[in-house]
């Protein structure tokens, strides 16, 4: 796998100190390349457009988000394998990709990002020719 | 790897183990059907003086879909969550961490349930049930003549 040309899910590295605080979950993505881009696709039940944050600083993308789910006031969990109601998750973009040209789309708890290539970073192909380089004088 | 496992990083996956932990010890009414955790979708359960509210944690699914049956005082909930689509020539899949394929979740839900009296709604990707208690079940007051 070519580490530098797609998003590396950070592990390693805290959540920014402002944020650290809050517990959050880690949304499951699904990030496939193909030669114009990168498309994430993550996994945000409960969220509605409106508690959506998405973030690039620098090299980082941030998905932040919360959920808001109606409930009765006077309910007593029983059960619960969703704990904490928010997510986050962040990622570190590569170069080649084009942080301006990010668009983002959220149905029914599912956000597809779309994080386009810069255009010189797209493949060419490159045609070989024979027979016509110039000699090296 | 030997760091990760002598440092584990993901702090939420730990917490969640451990409240687990938690949960398990002080079993939550651990039904013949278990509470199999960790499945598709999550379920959170909780429960006010009238009604029982389920859950269910979806996100991505036709609604039509969704199979939700209630058999007594059991709630079934299947259905399929497709993989996004085919990966074309030429894509690379970097990471996969999402559902996909078929599930079925059973829910046994508290006896004084009502099962004519259920409502359900699926928004943002999440499927909320809403199951109404026996009316004879509801606390009353007495009143000492």
């Amino acid at each position: 796998m070519n580490a530098v040309t797609h998003p590396t899910p950070q592990q390693d590295t805290p959540a920014p100190a402002q944020t650290r605080e809050t517990p959050a979950l880690r949304p499951r993505v699904d990030i496939r390349e193909d030669g114009t881009g990168i498309t994430l696709v993550a996994d945000l039940p409960g969220v509605p457009k409106d508690r959506l944050e998405l973030r690039v600083e620098g090299d980082q993308l941030a998905i932040d988000a919360e959920m808001a789910i109606p409930a009765p006031e006077d309910m007593e969990s029983v059960h619960g394998e969703v704990s904490v109601p928010r997510y986050r998750r962040v990622f570190t973009l590569s170069k080649e990709l084009d942080p301006d040209g990010i668009s983002a789309d959220l149905q029914q708890g599912v956000l597809t990002l779309r994080i386009p290539k810069a255009r010189h970073a797209q493949p060419r192909r490159i045609a070989v020719q024979v027979g016509s380089m110039p000699s090296p004088a | 790897m030997l760091h990760r496992s002598l440092f584990p990083r993901d702090v939420f996956a730990e917490l969640d183990r451990l409240q687990r932990d938690v949960q398990d010890l002080f079993g939550l009414s651990p039904s013949i059907r278990g509470s199999a955790r960790g499945g598709f979708p999550a379920l959170n359960i909780g429960g006010t003086p009238r009604s029982v509210e389920v859950y269910a944690f979806a996100p991505g699914i036709d609604p039509a879909t969704l199979e939700l049956t209630l058999d007594r005082t059991v709630l079934t909930l299947s259905g399929e969550r497709k993989a996004t689509e085919a990966p074309a020539e030429g894509t690379t899949t970097h990471v996969q961490e999402r559902f996909a394929g078929r599930f079925r979740r059973v829910v046994n839900l508290p006896d004084d349930i009502d099962p004519d009296a259920v409502t359900a709604d699926y928004r943002d990707g999440v499927l909320h049930v809403s199951v109404q208690r026996r009316a004879t079940a509801l606390p009353r007051r007495i009143e000492v003549h």
